[in-house]
C-alpha cells in the first residue's frame, strides 16, 4: 500500500504514518536489537520537540546534534523538525574541534550530544572564544531497556517540566538542515537546505522508486551525510520501516552481509565502496537477499569490475547510479542494465536530469554544443540556498542566465553521450571523492599549515586499483623527516579519519612553478622532484631489527 | 631482537602501513586507529594478515577499534584466540 505524504514538509509525513500505521515498526536497529514503532516515535519527537521548544528553541534556529547513529537519533532530528528547527548534524567520530568549529558557525541554539562527547565538544566550544553557548542535551550511554534520549528526558523533566508545544508547519523555503561539507578553505562549509529542497526531491524519489509501507530501507549512511536524507525521510514518510546500520557495522563487509541479510531489507543506498568491499569480502553468496529489491549507489564512480562481481552474486535488485552534490542532492540518475557485457571497462553514465530539475552543460555560462565537454550546472527546487555564512563563496557557484534562471555550478565536467545521458570526466577544481566523502585538498592542506613544524604542505589524489588515495608531502622547517606516527596523530586530531592522508611524502622544498606557486602537475606526475626522498610502500626496503 | 607476538605485529605494521618509521616510535600503546594510522581496509588487512600469521580465526565484531588500535591489543587478541584454539 502507498501512503501519499505532504507535499511541502518532512514533519507532515511522519505525522500521516503515525495515523495510518501506529503499530507498524519505523526504525529498527540490529546493533542493539532496539526497534519503535510508529505511534511511539511520534510520541517521542513531540517529547523533544517540546523539551527543545522550553529550551527556547524556535522557527529556523539551528540544533545541532552529535550522536552515533542510534533511533534517538532519528527521534532528535523529527524532535528539531517539529519544534521549527533546522538540524545540523555532525560527525561523532570527528575531533571536537571541528565539530565546535562547524556549531559554532552556524550559532546553534542547542546540542544534542552523547554523554561522553560533551566535556570534549565543550572544551572545543570554549577555546573558539566561540559566539554561540549553545545548551547541552546530554545522552546517558545506557540506561538499561529505555532509549537514552527518554533517559535524558526524563532526568529534565523532574527538575523542570515542559509543557506540551506545538509543532510548527514550515514555510516550504524555512530550513530544515544544514549540511557541513569539506571547504577549501580549511574550514567545512554549510550547505542550507530547506523545505522545499528536502522535499521535492522526496518526491521524485517516491515517483522513481515507488516505495511502500512494506518496503524495509537499509541506512547506511551517517546522518551528516546527505545519502542519509533518502534513507531516514523516505522510508518515514511512507510508513517503511528504516533499519540503522551504525559504523562499527558497516564498514566491515562479512558482518555487514549477515546482518543485511537477515534484516531482510528491501531498499540499499550507500557509497559505491561499501559495495566494492561486500563483493570481495562479503561472502555474498552464503547469505539469502532475496527481499532486495532496489541497490542506489552514489558519491564516486563504482568501477565496474565490482559492479559486475556483486550484480553476478545479487542479480534481481535493480540497480540506479544516483549523482548529485550535497547541494542539489541526486541530480541524475541512470538504471544499471540487467547484463553488464563482459567487455565493458567503462563506468556507467551518471545519467539524465531528475524531472524535479533541470541541468545544463556551459563553459564558463554559455552552454556548448550538444555531446561537447563542459561544467554541469542545475536549477530548481532541489537545489541549495546558500552557503552559510558565505556570500562570496555563494556568489560564486551561482549564475542567472538571460532567462532569469538561477543555476548552481556542480564543478564536475560532464558530456552527454547520444542517448542524452550525462557522463562524468572529472572535476575542474581539488575536490575529491574517497570512499564516498567529499575532501577538499586545501582543507587538507590548511590543517598541514597549522602544525608549527611544517614550512609547506601540497596534497594530491591519486588512484589506483582499491580506489582513491590522498598523498601529502610536506617540507618541515628542520628539512627533516619527523616520526609518521606523530604526524598520523596530528591530523588525526585536526581532521576526520578519512581526510587524513594516506601517504606522507617528506623532504625539502616543494617543486614551484614559473609564478612561484606549488607545482601540482610535477607533483602528481610520475617523477618527484628530485630533492625529495619518499616514503611509500613501494619503497620501504626497511627491516625492524636493523 | 626476539620475536614475540608483540614483535612480529610491530615488523608487519611498520613494513605495510609505516614504511620508514623509527621503530622506536611504535610503542605497545601507540593508537593505531584513533591515531590515523590504520583505516578501514586496513584493519581488513591486518585481520587477513592475523589469521595467516598466527593461524587464528578473528570473528568479525572483532575487527574494530575495541580490539586493533595497538600493539598490546592485537596481541592480547591473538593470545585469547591462540588459548581457545
Amino acid at each position: 500500500m502507498t501512503t501519499t505524504p505532504s507535499p511541502c514538509s518532512l514533519i507532515g509525513g511522519l505525522t500521516g504514518a503515525a495515523t495510518i500505521g501506529p503499530g507498524r515498526v519505523a526504525i529498527e536497529d540490529p546493533g542493539t536489537g532496539r526497534w519503535i514503532n510508529y505511534r511511539d516515535l511520534a510520541a517521542l519527537t513531540d517529547r523533544v520537540r517540546d523539551r527543545l521548544v522550553h529550551a527556547g528553541v524556535g522557527r529556523g534556529d539551528r540544533v545541532g546534534l552529535c550522536l552515533t547513529k542510534s533511533i534517538d537519533a532519528v527521534a532528535v532530528i523529527y524532535g528539531i523538525l517539529k519544534a521549527g528547527a533546522v538540524y545540523v548534524p555532525v560527525d561523532d567520530t570527528a575531533p571536537a574541534t571541528r565539530n565546535a568549529y562547524i556549531l559554532n558557525d552556524c550559532t546553534v541554539r542547542t546540542v544534542v550530544v552523547e554523554q561522553d562527547a560533551a566535556i570534549p565538544l565543550r572544551n572545543a566550544l570554549a577555546a573558539l572564544d566561540a559566539k554561540t553557548n549553545p545548551c547541552l542535551i546530554q545522552l546517558p550511554a545506557t540506561e538499561g531497556n529505555r532509549l537514552p534520549i527518554t533517559a535524558a528526558l526524563d532526568a529534565l523533566e523532574t527538575k523542570d517540566y515542559a509543557p506540551a508545544a506545538t509543532s510548527v508547519e514550515p514555510d516550504p523555503d524555512d530550513l530544515a538542515y544544514i549540511l557541513y561539507t569539506s571547504g577549501s578553505t580549511g574550514q567545512p562549509k554549510g550547505v542550507m537546505l530547506s523545505h522545499r529542497n528536502a522535499t521535492s526531491f522526496l518526491n521524485w524519489c517516491t515517483d522513481t522508486f515507488q516505495p511502500t509501507r512494506d518496503d524495509r530501507f537499509a541506512s547506511h549512511a551517517p546522518f551528516h551525510f546527505d545519502l542519509s536524507i533518502l534513507d531516514i525521510h523516505t522510508s518515514l514518510r511512507h510508513g517503511a520501516t528504516l533499519v540503522l546500520f551504525g559504523q562499527n557495522v558497516g564498514k566491515d563487509p562479512a558482518r555487514l552481509a549477515s546482518v543485511m541479510a537477515k534484516s531482510r531489507l528491501t531498499f540499499w543506498y550507500s557509497a559505491p565502496s561499501i559495495l566494492s568491499l561486500l563483493a570481495q569480502y562479503g561472502n555474498l553468496g552464503s547469505h539469502d537477499f532475496s527481499t532486495l529489491r532496489m541497490v542506489l549507489f552514489a558519491g564516486e564512480v563504482f568501477p565496474i569490475k565490482h559492479l559486475r562481481a556483486l550484480k553476478g552474486m545479487i542479480p534481481h535488485p535493480r540497480y540506479f547510479n544516483l549523482y548529485g552534490p550535497t547541494e542539489t542532492n541526486v541530480c541524475t540518475f541512470h538504471e544499471i542494465p540487467a547484463t553488464i557485457p563482459d567487455d565493458r571497462t567503462d563506468p556507467y553514465p551518471i545519467g539524465r536530469t531528475c524531472s524535479h530539475l533541470s541541468t545544463c552543460v556551459v563553459e564558463g555560462t554559455t552552454p556548448v554544443d550538444a555531446g561537447e565537454e563542459g561544467e554541469l550546472c542545475v536549477a530548481g527546487n532541489g537545489v541549495m540556498q546558500a552557503y552559510w555564512n558565505l556570500d562570496k563563496q555563494t556568489e560564486r557557484v551561482f549564475f542567472t542566465d538571460d532567462q532569469d534562471v538561477r543555476w548552481y555550478r556542480t564543478g564536475d565536467i560532464v558530456y552527454e553521450d547520444h542517448a542524452g545521458a550525462y557522463l562524468f570526466r572529472g572535476r575542474h577544481d581539488r575536490m575529491v571523492k574517497k570512499r564516498g566523502y567529499r575532501i577538499e585538498l586545501g582543507e587538507i592542506e590548511a590543517s598541514l599549515y597549522r602544525h608549527p613544524e611544517v614550512r609547506e604542505a601540497a596534497v594530491i589524489a591519486d588512484a589506483n586499483d582499491a580506489g582513491v588515495y590522498i598523498k601529502a608531502f610536506i617540507h618541515m622547517a628542520d628539512g627533516g623527516k619527523p616520526s609518521l606516527i606523530a604526524f598520523n596523530r596530528y591530523c588525526s586530531e585536526q581532521l576526520p579519519l578519512y581526510m587524513v592522508p594516506d601517504k606522507f611524502i617528506f623532504g625539502g622544498a616543494l617543486p614551484k612553478t614559473a609564478t612561484d606557486k606549488i607545482d601540482y602537475q610535477q607533483l602528481s606526475g610520475t617523477g618527484l622532484p628530485k630533492s625529495q626522498h619518499r616514503t611509500t610502500n613501494q619503497h620501504h626496503g626497511f627491516q625492524l631489527d636493523q | 631482537m626476539e620475536q614475540t607476538i608483540e614483535n612480529t605485529i610491530r615488523q608487519y605494521l611498520l613494513n605495510e602501513f609505516l614504511p620508514g618509521e623509527d621503530p622506536n616510535e611504535l610503542k605497545d600503546d601507540t593508537p593505531l586507529i584513533t591515531g590515523g594510522i590504520l583505516d578501514s581496509i586496513a584493519t581488513l588487512k591486518i585481520v587477513s594478515f592475523l589469521e595467516s600469521a598466527f593461524d587464528i580465526q578473528l570473528s568479525a565484531h572483532e575487527a574494530d577499534a575495541d580490539y586493533l588500535d595497538s600493539v598490546a591489543t592485537i596481541a592480547g587478541l591473538v593470545r585469547q584466540k591462540q588459548a581457545e584454539g
